[in-house]
């Protein structure tokens, strides 16, 4: 928490989390609604993660993610409009309605896939780096892993092969504690999630998953090893998800958790610990603070102005794309 | 009727295991939020409480790996009930499931069995999309070795589940989620249905219609109203898909002449295929027009509502479908058909019934 950590551009990354957060919230009060008429995994609380990451990513790197993919598609720049419209089901959406919130993607900004079934994206990312390998570029693919993909084999066959092959994958594991409303300790043996990698001769790295420049720091280190062709890298961040598994609201009363657990994490609140940081670096105060609220909150108006407004898809082309 | 007891698929399905493991003590539950506070959407409710984590066993997300295990403990002796809260995640678990549990009594000559019983649920509605709404029937019904079942009411849900976990082979209990909000009279204790084939659930002399899970609530809609229109539809469940048993179906077909299928999961290659190839080999002479099928077109489900407008067969379709294969005369349908119109329209496309409050 010293000063002298607030690196230069903090102010970026406090602001991009600041964005998602309000999005996400957005979202959660506008659920209620119901025309935003599918699922929807927030990453409330989760966002110093897809920050951190995203911000040492270029565009030409891809990242695949999971159901729980809106705060990775948006980190990465990922169209916010188009998202909202997904989500809201429309033509415009960034799948024309045809994916839904589990779904987002963004060839521009790097977002290559998300896929709701669990552990299913990591393969996907491994040969994304596999691709770009034979093209002979520098670019790297990443992909963001709850606690719970770790227990698919399909995990394991990846990292086996990204090492073999040397691939330039990063393999983020979020551990957010909790698969639905089952605890990691009731899923898995204790050990360091570090020490998975171990097994693949892989070099591991952990960092405060709540700690945006940690993050950052731990990417750094990987994708420099990466582009320079030294191989993939198993990066453990620990955060914590705020609201339910699926859905807009508060579940620590329903006995899975403990609101007490809950608070704990809430007061280390990545966003808010980035804007203390900034605050204390004497960088950022209520006016500025002010300032970026309004400016962010214009945009989400209008994203969801335009989601709402934007016509639906025709029935007709249900049947398209089924084939390139 | 005093003692008339009405439960909702999924409380007949809890009770079913609650009954089962009672009188079992090899039975044990393994699945992904079998003992968390939504313990599959209810259908395992209070079971941990009950018997106790060691037999309500929370599992990893690991389909593969622990429908294996599941069927090392069942050539034990053990008899495991797995439960997938989507058929799309039992994908998972195909190769356990085609190459152990369907081949491994086989093999053995007999030897070994395998009474495993894996439950999985259909998605649909919510905008869940393409990857947690598949009706995938057809590809477990393929395989010998396999049983697989798709209850659609409460009664029989909750004797097929228990007939399950007493068989010695592997059972594949294929429940629609919006089935599970059917509600229905569920005699009290122990009892059994047996799986051994489908079931006429409405009489009639006009045209045969078969169909699966929640499409046979919806052909019993149609039915209703072809009735007010002079038609009369034989409505069979075909609710065991194997072992296949198509001689109900038959015989009514000798009498009506005319078959419809509607399919709960995709129409070409879907179960459909199989009931009409079996009628035409077997009846052709007595088909007075060709056989219809009705079932999901050729894509996957999209997430928007918007585009689902076309995409399940409803009580219009097979309505529809119905009055073209008894050639009546538009006419005389069109009254009762613009009611039921009029009613389905006030209900929303994406969501089972008008009480619901997503998600899912
Ligand atoms: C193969 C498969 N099994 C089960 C599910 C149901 N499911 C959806 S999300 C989820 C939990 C995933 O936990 P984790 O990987 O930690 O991600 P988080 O939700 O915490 O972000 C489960 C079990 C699924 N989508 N795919
Ligand atoms: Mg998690």
């Amino acid at each position: 928490m010293t000063t002298s950590r607030a690196s230069a551009d903090l102010p970026e990354l406090y602001r991009a989390m600041r964005r998602i957060r309000m999005i996400e919230e957005a979202v959660a009060v506008r659920y209620a609604e119901q025309e935003m008429r599918c699922p929807v995994h927030l990453s409330i609380g989760q966002e110093a993660v897809a920050v951190g990451v995203c911000a040492e990513m270029r565009p030409d790197d891809q990242l695949v993610s999971t159901h729980r993919c809106h705060a990775h598609y948006l980190a990465k720049n990922g169209d916010l409009k188009a998202m909202m419209a997904e989500i809201y089901g429309k033509a415009a959406g960034c799948c024309g309605g045809r994916g839904g919130s589990m779904h987002l993607t963004d060839s521009a900004a790097g977002v290559l896939l998300s896929l709701p079934i669990v552990a299913s994206s990591i393969p996907i990312a491994v040969g994304a780096g596999l691709a770009i390998r034979q093209e002979g570029r520098d670019a790297v693919a990443a992909t963001f892993m709850g606690d719970g993909s770790i227990e698919e084999g399909v995990f394991h066959e990846s990292m086996n092969f990204a090492a073999l092959m040397r691939l330039p994958v990063l393999f983020i594991l979020e551990n957010n504690l909790y698969s639905c409303y089952t605890g990691l300790k009731d899923r898995q043996p204790q050990r360091p999630l570090t020490d998975l990698a171990r097994a693949y001769g892989m070099p591991a790295d952990a960092a405060d998953g709540n700690d945006v420049e940690a993050v950052r720091k731990a990417v750094q280190r990987a994708i420099t090893r990466a582009r320079a062709g030294d191989g993939p890298t198993l990066l453990v961040f620990d955060t914590y998800r705020w609201r339910e598994h699926c859905g807009p609201n508060y579940d620590n009363d329903i006995g899975y958790r403990t609101e007490a657990e809950f608070l704990g994490w809430k007061e280390r609140c990545p966003v808010e610990q980035a804007r203390r940081r900034l605050v204390a670096a004497g960088r950022h105060d209520d006016a500025t603070e002010a300032a970026m609220i309004t400016t962010i909150q214009v945009e989400i108006d209008e994203a969801f102005a335009f989601a709402k407004m934007a016509p639906f898809p025709s029935p007709e082309t249900a049947r398209s794309h089924v084939y390139g | 009727m005093a003692e008339a007891r009405i439960l909702t698929v999924a409380e007949a399905i809890r009770e079913a295991t609650d009954i089962a493991m009672e009188h079992d003590p090899r039975i044990f539950v393994m699945g992904e939020g079998v003992s968390d506070p939504k313990a599959i959407f209810g259908t395992t409710a209070g079971l941990a409480e009950r018997y106790g984590a060691a037999r309500v066993m929370e599992m990893p997300i690991a389909e593969n790996g622990f429908t294996g295990i599941a069927i090392g403990a069942a050539i034990m002796g053990r008899r495991p009930l797995i439960v997938h809260q989507r058929v799309d995640f039992a994908l998972l678990s195909l190769e356990q499931l085609f190459n152990n549990a369907a081949k491994t009594c086989y093999v053995t000559g007999g030897h070994h069995t395998v009474p495993l019983v894996v439950r999985m649920i259909v998605g649909r509605g919510w905008g869940q999309g393409p990857a947690h709404s598949q009706s995938l029937e057809a590809l477990f019904a393929m395989v010998p070795g396999l049983k697989v079942v798709m209850p659609t009411t409460a009664r029989e849900a909750k004797g097929q589940l228990i007939a399950a976990l007493e068989d010695p082979n592997p059972v594949i209990m294929i429940e629609h989620r919006w089935v599970h909000y059917a509600t229905g009279h569920v005699p009290e204790g122990h009892y059994t249905v047996p799986l051994d084939g489908p079931r006429r659930v409405r009489e009639g002399g006009d045209v045969t219609i078969v169909a699966t899970s929640y499409m046979l609530l919806e052909a019993l809609r149609a039915a209703e109203t072809l009735n007010k229109a002079g038609i009369g539809a034989d409505v069979i469940d075909l609710a065991v898909l194997r072992p296949f048993e198509p001689d109900l179906i038959i015989e009514s077909v000798r009498r009506t002449g005319r078959l419809l299928f509607i399919d709960t999961g995709f129409r070409q290659f879907g179960i459909g295929a199989e009931v009409v190839a079996t009628v035409v080999e077997q009846a052709f002479g007595s088909l007075v027009r060709p056989p219809v099928r009705l079932g999901l077109p050729e894509h996957p489900t999209p997430s928007s509502r918007a585009l689902l407008a076309d995409f399940y067969p409803t009580a219009l379709s097979i309505i529809d479908a119905a009055a073209a294969l008894t050639e009546v005369e538009p006419e005389r349908i069109a009254v009762p058909r613009a009611a039921l119109a009029a009613e389905l329209a006030k209900l929303p496309v994406d969501v089972p019934h008008p009480t619901f409050r997503g998600p899912f």
